[in-house]
């Protein structure tokens, strides 16, 4: 068992893991943030995208005990003061989600990409959330999502 | 209250914003997966490493020595309980079923078959104590190849049976009075193009991997499942294990996708529980990715010998079929009727004289199949659209003008096919007009001809696909006609409430499609009461007890009309209180926007809310009345409904590289009136992307030991939103005669009738340098040995002999008078 401390979504929690335990575990069965979900087994899906130390990262690819003293942001702690994120607004908008099992990961993935690229185009878009497998959508929706959240935030720092 | 409220817009027709996203984009969601309760173990599975072995000896006692594990079981330990799994769908009476026992008893006869399971604390005890299980394998010969497999002296898959052949089902609309002579059709013929396609496996591959839950405390056995049929599961448990119907409560909660891959009773499910009740304590199991892909049913995979008979001026005179479909190891919930829904579908939109069908399930040692999205529609659609090019070509007419040629015009509706459906409504002319328009038809033509001429490497090919399918599963005599367990009704009841907020049930079990939204919507517009009002409640068979659940285009078509008559209901019971109410006549009475106004006295008003809270409280209501405006409606179409679209495809292709890469789709469908086309355009979307996916990515490969090679999301290539192109989606309305909202199915549309439009289009790119087929997933290196070996369609994409289909499969040389 190894202690870490990490502070998830603005709480800060101290555990014993086990070293063997994927982030994404200690997330859903230590913590109950079940908002993030695992799709997969060899790192495809993307289904599992938190947010590490403000960068996007697959929760299923890092191990608890890595996390230590970091913090991450799930899709549960996106929000702020009850407002959503413009991406989570976005998605709503554009009908970016059938099912709603990619989404929270693909979420995060377009907030970390929108961090880079304030302004992507669709092709960049398309590239960014290239790791974020949707069974549901086709993508499209998502890409015009994506955007649109982009075009929004640009408008909120001008403001 | 004042009278003056304008009349609210109708609901229907609005891209309302889904109410669902608000739990989806927070993560507060209910998957299976996340449930957790009190004192709950965790099973894992082992699975069969062989594909056709005996189990000569297995022992689960050394699992029970590991840390945290509670009971370990065999498929010996639950052979008095676990029964066979069920097939519903007995497409001839001499049908071969072999015995589908959950967890394997005495052989297995797929790769990743379900042999034993522990029950631990946690996930990862009862995962790493399986290791600890020691089982004996002799094994037995594998059977991978239909056409191997139907030989005399094959090897068997189920030795009892004798056989690898589980039906034989023929249509012949000469026969059944629908249509002439095929053998007449094919003897006075001047052309006859005959091909060979094969469909590929498929795996349907929902994001959401298979989860289920079994609480056993309590009077009543309440089983969570991530399944897209939570009432025929419930039924089904009760009827497999033998328990009492009305002690098994099943629950679908949030649902990550399905696809029809949750279209099942699974083993999983049937193994969480009768463990769960085994133990008295509440267990979850949960399938990993791999598991997911192994175990859980795969789709298509079929062989389709194709023949068309037509005039030298390009008039279809007839068309045979004959199909080889793979059932894998054994038949799940509707594995034999999925090639039987594909049976009516072959003629498609075209007017032909004779036409027959012959179809033959055949056992192979594979995971089973079953219905994915479309079932048996897109396998037909895709063989009728490639083999209208191939006529095309053959007659050397443009693939647009014999479509043209043959299909039914608008004026002809309803029409009676040679396949015996009655066709509803549509025009595929204006369909066509408006897809070309769209797509830039024929600058596209023009510039594929300056390739063509200039010898660019990259070649344009164009791709059509008019395609029409069929909704609303179904109507239930039909269904009876055709040997199906259940009926095809659906049942919704609505329940007003003091408040005059209102409550809907529905027995459709939705996991994505936005019923929640759409049926808020309808509910709306008959009742007049605000869209927020509405609450919708689903796939809970305490909550909702009557339904049949949620695939084949069926949820608007048949769910949303018993909503309609439903809400029918409601508003004639609120009528007799009403006129009680106004002291008026029920007959002067008129309904708009939420209430009875007395005609001519347009003062004199009721609303709905008003009228469920005088109800409620019951203290006024006409001489004996009951007090509740409720209702309770099961619909049962007469017919089924069919959209249509034309759909076109422009792919570029590489002809150094063999990469075929889309550079345009544009489609416009018919999908009859639409409720909310924001989601209807969202179903059209990701239906097209599993389309694509047939036609470029996906393929489940087996090797010559029965493994799947495609087991992880590595190897199958679900694609990702670089390998899809923007859509270009628009639709028409032809509203459909047969329901009272003119709707006629949108959720497998895409996904039917994009496979062939790519795949024609990427045919029409390689036809000057004489190919005439390339096999699907049409990858670089089947374009390119297409490109390269004369005759070749690609062939296999795995070295010759390791695959299950051994050695490239050359289509025979179309035939001629
Ligand atoms: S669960 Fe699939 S990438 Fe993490
Ligand atoms: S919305 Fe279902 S997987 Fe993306």
């Amino acid at each position: 068992m190894n202690r870490i401390h990490v502070n998830v979504d603005g709480v800060s929690y101290t555990d014993d893991v086990e070293p063997r335990q994927l982030l994404v575990y200690y997330l859903r069965d230590r913590l109950g943030k079940v908002g993030t979900v695992v799709g997969c087994d060899t790192s495809n899906c993307g289904a599992c995208t938190v947010l590490l130390n403000g960068r996007s990262a697959k929760s299923c690819t890092v191990l608890a005990v890595q996390a230590d003293g970091g913090e991450v942001t799930t899709i549960e702690g996106l929000a702020e003061n009850g407002t959503l994120h413009p991406v989570q607004r976005a998605f709503h908008e554009q009908h970016g989600l059938q099912c709603g099992y990619c989404t929270p990961g693909m979420i995060m993935a377009s907030v970390d990409l929108l961090k880079d690229n304030p302004d992507p185009s669709e092709a960049e878009v398309r590239e960014g959330i290239e790791g974020n497998l949707c069974r549901c959508t086709g993508y499209q929706n998502i890409v015009k999502a994506v955007r649109a959240a982009a075009a929004d935030m640009r408008q909120g720092v001008q403001q | 209250m004042t009278v003056t409220d304008a009349v609210p817009a109708a609901e229907i027709g609005q891209s309302r914003r889904r109410k669902e996203d608000a739990r989806l984009i927070v993560g507060r969601t209910r998957w299976t997966d996340n449930i957790t309760l009190p004192g709950m173990l965790h099973i894992a599975i082992l699975r069969s490493p062989m594909a056709h072995a005996r189990i000569t000896s297995i022992d689960v006692s050394p699992a029970l020595e590991s840390p945290n594990v509670v009971a370990a079981f065999s498929g010996r330990d639950l052979a008095a309980e676990q029964g066979s799994l069920p097939c519903a769908w007995p497409v001839t009476p001499d049908m071969v079923t072999p015995d589908h026992p959950a967890l394997a008893v005495d052989e297995v006869h797929f790769s990743g078959e379900a042999v034993a399971v522990v029950v631990a604390r946690d996930r990862a005890s009862a995962t790493d104590a399986l290791e600890a299980i020691e089982v004996e394998y002799e094994q037995l010969p594998v059977v991978l190849d239909m056409e191997e497999a139907l030989a005399d002296g094959a090897d068997l898959v189920h030795s009892d049976k004798g056989t690898n052949r589980s039906f034989d089902w023929i249509f012949d609309a000469g026969e059944a009075g629908t249509g002439t002579s095929t053998d007449e059709a094919f003897a006075n013929a001047e052309v006859v193009v005959k091909r060979r396609f094969v469909q590929q496996r498929l795996i349907p591959a929902f994001m959401e991997p298979r989860a289920v839950v079994c609480d056993p405390t309590g009077d009543v056995l309440t089983l969570w499942s991530s399944t897209q049929v939570p009432h025929i599961l419930r039924l089904m448990l009760a009827l497999t294990t033998g328990t009492p119907e009305h002690q098994v409560r099943v629950v679908a909660p949030d649902v990550g996708g399905g696809f029809g891959g949750k279209l099942q009773v699974t083993p999983e499910e049937v193994i969480t529980f009768i463990v769960g009740k085994r133990l008295g304590r509440p267990v979850k199991y949960n399938e990993s990715r791999s598991e997911s892909l192994l175990a859980a049913h795969h789709g298509r995979d079929q062989i389709q010998y194709l023949e068309i008979a037509a005039t030298r001026d390009g008039v279809v005179q007839g068309l045979k079929v004959k199909l080889l479909a793979d059932m894998g190891a054994y038949l799940g919930l509707v594995t034999p009727g999925v090639p039987i829904l594909g049976a009516f579908m072959f003629p498609a939109i075209y007017k032909m004289p004779a036409y027959r069908f012959e179809c033959t399930g055949v056992f192979t040692t594979k995971a089973w199949t079953d219905a994915y999205r479309g079932a048996g529609r897109p396998e037909a659609t895709f063989a009728i659209e490639r083999l209208m090019d191939e006529l095309a070509a053959e007659l050397g007419m443009d693939p647009l003008e014999i479509r043209e040629k043959n299909w039914i015009k608008h004026e002809e509706f309803p029409y009676t096919t040679v396949a015996g459906l009655e066709y509803d409504s549509g025009n595929y002319e204006a369909a066509t007009a408006k897809a070309k328009e769209l797509f830039g038809y024929d600058a596209l033509r023009r510039e594929q001809q300056e390739r063509r001429d200039r010898k660019d490497p990259v070649q344009l090919g164009i791709g059509i696909s008019t395609f029409t399918e069929m909704c609303g599963l179904a109507p239930s005599r039909v269904l009876g006609s055709l040997s199906y367990g259940a009926g095809g009704w659906e049942n919704a009841s609505i329940r007003m409430l003091p408040s005059g907020k209102v409550e809907v049930v529905t027995g459709s079990s939705p996991h994505g499609q936005g019923h929640e939204t759409a049926w808020s919507q309808i509910v709306a517009d008959q009742l007049g009461v605000p869209f927020e009002d509405v609450q919708v409640l689903h796939g809970d068979t305490a909550v909702s007890p009557r339904g049949l659940d949620t695939y084949g285009s069926r949820s608007l078509a048949v769910g949303g009309i018993a909503v309609v008559k439903a809400a029918e209901k409601v508003v004639q019971k609120a009528r007799k209180i009403a006129a009680h109410m106004l002291e008026a006549n029920e007959d002067d009475l008129e309904f708009t926007s939420g209430a009875f106004a007395v005609r001519g006295t347009p003062d004199a008003k009721k609303t709905i809310q008003e009228i469920a809270l005088a109800t409620f409280a019951a203290h006024d209501l006409p001489d004996g009345m009951e007090p509740s405006i409720d209702a309770d409606a099961t619909y049962d179409p007469d017919n089924f409904s069919f959209p249509h679209g034309t759909h076109l495809c422009a792919v570029e292709i590489d002809t150094e590289t063999g990469h075929v890469g889309i550079r345009k789709y544009a489609c416009v469908d018919d999908i009859g009136n639409v409720v909310n086309p924001l989601i209807a355009e969202g179903q059209i979307h990701g239906g097209l992307a599993q389309g694509i996916a047939q036609a470029l990515y996906e393929e489940a490969i087996y090797d010559s030991d029965g493994n799947l090679t495609t087991g992880t999301f590595v190897d199958y290539l679900v694609p990702s939103a670089m390998d899809l192109p923007h859509f270009d989606t628009e639709h028409q309305s032809t509203p459909a005669p047969g329901n009272p909202l003119g709707v006629k199915g949108v959720g497998e549309a895409g996904t039917i009738a994009s496979t062939p439009a790519v795949v024609n289009a990427v045919v029409d790119a390689l036809r000057p340098f004489g190919v005439n087929d390339v096999r699907m997933p049409c990858t670089p290196e089947r374009v390119w040995r297409a490109l390269n070996e004369r005759g070749s369609d690609g062939g296999d994409r795995a070295a010759e002999g390791s695959i299950a289909y051994g050695g490239a499969q050359n289509a025979p040389a179309a035939g001629g008078a």
